[in-house]
């Protein structure tokens, strides 16, 4: 995804000195042709586009004007900004007067020296452009990566100096000169361009670096598909080093993978100069490769012979579309349904392009060119799909569903598969499009009475849109679910940020081929319930995940404490536990803890991320999914009948009171001596006004009303370790990690037999609970059992106290490393509450004020404090002294 | 300039108040050409009537009265009566040579009303800078797109007598208003910054553009974030909205702006949409209280109305968002913004290499 924020495209088609066919058409004065070759630069993807028209035999001026006047009238162009090129100063400034939005200036140098060049600066910072500045000064272009990197220097010193500049305004050109021109000294011209291009980003972070990709290949004039290769390895290996926007014939550059192994090397010895015959050793084999360029491969009628799932990646991956609807009806004749034709084939190959675009080995305007195969292909099997759904004789539509790709974002292929998928099977799809503002959405869902909402994005900043859309659906008082979709969208984004600004349900759909089973669960009165509160369930569980880290305000503490979660003591009275003080568990066996295995973890633990049992029926992964968890039945099978492991815990239940956000463990229930107390923090992120500052102490009566809270350890098997280790020993890798990944799932459900035994007996306070295995993982139950360590409650230092209380190494096996580690590894301890609005949270960032009471509290200093809750600090140690802190 | 840190110091601690319009009020008058001539222009060879700048010169108080009135509402900062008085507008009525001063003696009257008002709490004149007539971006003729009815140095020439005028005059604010098409906009920066050249201190510019219909774009097809990229290397002490739109259609577009804009965001909605005589029919309280709903949401520094709002708009509105704390202006944006009919945003210097 880095190449599409990263990297900027600008079209350089309607360029008369780059392009002949620009040229011949502004020299007759076809404007009207002239206008189709910069639209169709747009839709090509050219985020801006360069208009040049230095041309001896034309004025400039006036051809400048004119076009960018039209261009004006052209909305499809105009949305792009323009970059205003020339050699002439004065066509720059006619130009500048012609544009409402805001251009890009290309170029300024100091080729007259400073006064010319401070003085062409300041009129474009009036006039409010960006600025291209060539590495080009009184002496010359520079040819060496120092005098290069020298001429940015003082050129950016000079801008933002003397001329107002802003550093990010500022784009260096430092000149791409040809290669393998027969010159030896022009040999290092591509060293010495990337070498200055990381010597400008170091010192000059904020400014870009582009370049003019075509002089580069300018001695393999004729042979396409050199170029095409050199211009792509370029690319490939200058936007690393931080070139950041290149002037780019989207034709005339290749897919890097494409490009054959000799021909790459070749060209990258020529790039790198690696080696002193570098140029001859390309030219000697460029013939080969004349006819195999981009253009070549559409004529070329080799892929047509390959089997048609592989002619519709080919499509997909070079943009062609001369072929790809009588290969896609080759696709859905043999297929069962339309769709699957889509599902199969079509989605295949838009992931090759995926994957390939995410490696920085296609670039945005090939991708554009995929996508409209793509649509072409949809578009010929949508008749046949409306045909299949008149057939199937189910017309009714069982819903209806507004979909939108969000404000700032234009891609929509996810968005219309999604559509295409859900009007398959009968739900009425409103499509508002593309870069849908957030109130259309609003008042469109309202007036169409949808049932559900869509959003799509792929870019990262459609992440913000989606929060706002979520925000405003609160305001608007909206309660339909809001479905997430797209490649930068992910569950835990979706989690994170989406879901806590709207309560109606919030669900992050991965794929198309997902998107049908939650509509239909969502509008099903029965299963939505549970749908949803699964849903919320795995979003709290990742926001408790999440170490909380970046800048930002808190609410002072003693606020936060003001709005603490009220346990409603007035009405509610603590269940005292049936079996007080400490039991320890050392007879249950693994056989006694398979039962409350939760397996989804198991297959996160491969890098399997589906949720089971779904993921052993996926269309993806089912196959390799069975074959692990028949693998993993196995072993386990092992581990029971042989005795593997001998799992050990130990529990306790305590008279305990809150004091602040503290919780005193009293010596017992005369609650007159202490025998310890846990020290909790609370959250200090900013609340709406009806949700409570959490801590976990509040889940505690106060002094005066009898409550108690429990501890627990308990521990999978000492053998765990060890038998990992002999698998590992034996090069069994992959027993290895099953043990270990085993080890720790039945450490889990060791913790959740627990806790089902100490709410129905131990305590006592759920004794009639009857919960499945599915309810208990989805913690549908009374009462929690956070870790210390985890985000109810950071601090892992808490758990010392725990374990001394426990005496966990005695009754548990249990240690502790110095950082608080648990060992043997598959464990787990935690506290419990019992209260019935006790919840899982994460406590998120910490203010300094909280941070240095709460290590008052501890006895504990505040510098070793804030080390132990860096990842939760919301503030940068050392930098505020610690009065004013205290003052706060 | 004092004036100018005392204006940012009271925007920091409140939401400043705009007052409310100056040709709805002086419709309340019932001027005739008679009125508008007053004793100078007597033997004027052309018609006068509807050019509401020419009452500046000729009558005084009726404008500094409707200043008094804005004052005694509760405005904090005064718009001068100088929305045409330039000479590409003024040239209808065959009055180009004066718009300076009109300009000049409009800055006075204001500040005059301010003197005369005797409050207890600060208050600015701004000078106001309308869109012109004219537009740069579009042209008069269908069949020839390509064409201009004016130029951009021939409104950068307008604007910059007018606000060289405001300048000279003692304006406490720049204010270019009503913007419907940028470049315009852009003009009237240029030739607002050049003025730096002949040694004048420019004061604080404020920038308001025109959303004019439910495309939720400017007449020359800008979205409000391209508008705001287009105009913000005048780095302007607000930016926003005002005219066209009531406040209920313009809630969405003056959130947009917030949520791009590093500066204060201003926003002065007309009274409604106008009725089918072209009046306008709401009421103070429900511009009020959409007003002082964007004040909670904390979308606005500067409020104020437009087309069709009176004193008794600004006093509700001014009770609105009193002491309701102002926008918190966001961190500078480090990265390259852009603009053609959209914003474009280049990644910045902070941004990791993978997404």
């Amino acid at each position: 995804m880095s190449s599409v924020s990263r990297f900027i495209n600008i079209g350089e088609r309607t360029n008369v000195t780059g392009s002949a066919k620009f040229k011949k058409l502004i020299m007759a004065g076809d404007y009207a042709a002239a206008l189709d070759v910069a639209r169709s630069q747009v839709e090509n993807g050219a985020q801006i586009i360069d208009v040049n028209m230095d041309e001896g035999l034309l004025d400039s001026k006036e051809a400048m004007v004119t076009f960018l006047n039209l261009i004006a009238a052209e909305p499809d162009i105009s949305r792009v900004p323009v970059m205003i090129d020339s050699s002439k100063f004065d066509v720059i400034e006619a130009g500048l007067k012609c544009v409402q939005g805001r251009c890009v200036v290309n170029s300024i140098s100091l080729k007259e020296g400073e006064d010319a060049f401070l003085e062409q600066a300041r009129i474009v910072r009036r006039h409010g452009a960006a600025v291209v500045v060539m590495a080009f000064d009184e002496g010359g272009q520079a040819e060496t990566a120092q005098h290069k990197f020298d001429i940015c220097k003082r050129s950016h010193d000079l801008l933002v100096d003397k001329a107002g500049f802003e550093p990010w305004d500022i784009i260096f050109d430092p000149n791409i000169f040809a290669v393998a021109t027969g010159i030896e000294e022009h040999n290092d011209y591509a060293n010495a361009f990337f070498d200055a291009t990381r010597m400008i980003k170091d010192a000059m972070p904020d400014c870009h670096v582009s370049g003019g990709l075509s002089n580069v290949s300018f001695s393999f004039r004729g042979n396409d598909a050199v170029r095409e290769a050199m211009h792509s390895a370029f690319l490939y290996h200058a936007i690393p080093l931080g070139m950041d926007m290149a002037i780019v014939n989207a034709g005339q550059i290749t897919v890097y993978d494409d490009i054959p192994d000799e021909l790459r090397d070749h060209v990258e010895d020529v790039l790198f100069n690696r080696r002193p015959d570098a140029t001859d050793r390309l030219l000697a084999i460029a013939d080969k490769y004349r006819n195999t360029g981009e253009a070549a491969k559409k004529e070329d009628p080799k892929w047509r012979e390959l089997p048609v799932e592989k002619r519709l990646e080919h499509a997909l991956v070079h943009g062609i579309t001369d072929f790809v609807v009588d290969d896609t009806e080759e696709c859905r004749q043999r297929a069962e349904k339309p769709l699957d034709v889509i599902e199969g084939p079509l989605m295949d190959g838009m992931n090759v392009v995926g994957d390939l675009f995410g490696a920085g080995k296609m670039f945005l305007p090939q991708v554009v060119k995929s996508a409209r195969v793509m649509k072409a292909a949809v578009a010929h099997l949508l008749p046949y799909m409306e045909e299949e759904k008149k057939r199937s004789g189910d017309t009714s539509a069982k819903g209806r569903v507004l979909m939108a790709t969000v404000k700032g974002d234009v891609h929509d292929i996810g968005k219309n598969i999604v559509g295409v998928v859900l009007q398959c099977n009968n739900y009425d799809v409103v499509d508002m499009g593309v870069m849908v503002p957030t109130e259309d959405i609003i008042a469109k869902a309202v007036e169409e009475k949808v049932d559900i909402v869509g959003l799509s994005g792929l870019i990262t900043p459609s992440l913000d849109r989606m929060v706002d859309v979520a925000a405003e659906m609160t305001r608007a008082g909206l309660n339909l679910p809001l479905l997430i979709g797209g490649a930068t969208t992910s569950k835990k984004h979706t989690a994170l940020r989406i879901a806590p600004e709207y309560d109606h349900g919030v669900v992050h759909v991965d794929d198309a081929s997902k998107a049908v089973g939650v509509v239909s669960s969502l509008l099903s009165k029965t299963k939505a319930p549970v749908f949803l509160d699964q849903v919320r369930a795995e979003q709290g569980r990742l926001r408790e995940g999440r170490a909380a880290s970046d800048d930002r305000k808190t609410t002072p503490i003693a606020e936060a404490r003001e709005n603490a979660f009220d346990g409603g003591w007035d009405s509610y009275s603590p269940p005292a536990p049936q079996t007080p003080g400490l039991t320890v568990i050392d007879d249950w066996t693994a056989a006694d803890l398979v039962p409350f295995i939760d397996w989804s973890p198991f297959f996160w633990t491969w890098e399997m991320r589906k949720t089971y049992p779904a993921i052993l029926d996926d269309p993806a992964m089912g196959a390799p999914a069975r074959e692990l968890y028949d693998a993993a039945q196995a072993m386990l099978g092992r581990i029971v009948d042989e005795h593997w492991f001998t799992p050990r815990g130990v529990v306790a239940l305590w008279p305990a009171n809150r004091d602040g956000d503290d919780i005193i463990v009293w010596d017992d229930e005369a609650r007159t001596t202490e025998r310890d107390r846990f020290c909790m923090l609370r959250q200090q992120g900013t609340k709406s006004k009806d949700r409570a500052s959490m801590c976990l102490s509040d889940f505690v009566a106060p002094k005066g009303i009898p409550d108690w809270i429990g501890g627990f350890a308990v521990n999978a098997g000492p053998e765990v370790h060890d038998l990992a280790e002999r698998f590992k020993a034996e090069g069994n890798d992959y027993d290895a990690i099953m043990v270990q990944a085993l080890g720790d799932r039945l450490a889990e459900a060791f913790a959740e037999a627990l806790h089902h035994r100490v709410r129905r007996t131990l305590w006592g306070y759920a004794a009639d609970e009857a919960l499945s295995n599915e309810d208990l993982i989805a913690e549908r139950y009374r009462g929690i059992r956070p870790a210390p360590g985890y985000p109810a409650s950071p601090d892992h230092t808490e758990k010392r106290r725990l374990f001394d209380m426990l005496d966990a190494p005695r009754h548990a096996g249990l240690k502790l490393t110095e950082s608080c580690a648990m060992w043997p590894s598959s464990a787990v301890s935690g506290l419990y509450f019992a209260h019935p609005g006790a919840a899982y949270f994460g406590v998120g960032r910490l203010g300094a004020d909280q941070v240095a009471d709460y290590a008052a509290r501890k006895g504990m200093d505040l510098a070793e404090m804030e080390r132990w809750l860096s990842p939760n600090l919301g503030y940068t140690p050392g930098r505020t002294p610690a009065a004013v802190r205290a003052a706060e | 300039m004092a004036q100018a840190r005392d204006l940012e110091q009271a925007a920091a601690e409140r939401i400043l108040v705009l007052d409310g319009a100056m040709g709805t009020m002086i419709q309340t008058h019932k001027p005739d050409e008679a009125t508008y001539r007053g004793d100078r222009f007597v033997d004027w060879a052309q018609d006068v009537g509807g050019n509401n700048e020419l009452l500046s010169l000729t009558q005084p108080d009726m404008i500094r009265d409707i200043h008094a009135a804005f004052l005694d509402a509760g405005a904090d900062i005064l718009c001068t009566n100088t929305f045409g008085a330039n000479a590409i507008s003024q040239a209808d009525y065959g009055m180009v040579h004066l718009s300076a001063e009109m300009n000049a003696a409009s800055v006075a009257i204001a500040r005059e009303a301010i003197e005369q008002a005797g409050l207890d709490r600060p208050a600015w004149v701004a000078g106001a800078i309308g869109p012109t007539n004219q537009t740069a971006s579009i042209s008069p003729d269908v069949n020839d797109p390509g064409h201009r009815g004016v130029t951009f140095d021939q409104l950068a020439d307008a604007y910059g007598e007018a606000a060289r005028a405001l300048v000279e005059a003692g304006a406490d604010i720049i204010l270019v208003e009503t913007i419907f098409d940028t470049l315009n906009a852009k003009a009237a920066l240029y030739a607002i910054d050049s003025l730096r050249d002949a040694g004048l201190a420019v004061p604080p510019i404020m920038i308001s553009g025109t959303i004019t219909d439910r495309s939720g774009r400017t007449l020359t097809g800008q979205t409000p974030e391209a508008f705001w990229v287009s105009v913000r290397h005048a780095r302007p002490f607000s930016v926003g909205l005002n005219c066209a739109l009531g406040a209920a259609e313009m809630r969405a577009h003056v959130r947009t702006l917030s949520g791009v804009a590093d500066t204060r965001v201003s926003a002065y909605p007309n009274a409604g949409l106008p009725n089918d005589m072209g009046g306008y029919d709401e009421q103070p309280r429900e511009t009020a209280d959409h007003i002082g709903e964007w004040a909670r949401a904390g979308l606005v520094n500067i409020v104020g109305g437009c087309c069709g709002t009176t004193p008794d708009h600004i006093a509700a509105i001014a009770k609105a968002v009193a002491g309701q704390r102002p926008r918190k202006i966001p961190a500078p944006v480090r990265r390259m913004r852009l603009s053609g009919l959209e914003m474009f945003e280049a990644a910045g210097a902070d941004e990791g290499e993978a997404a």
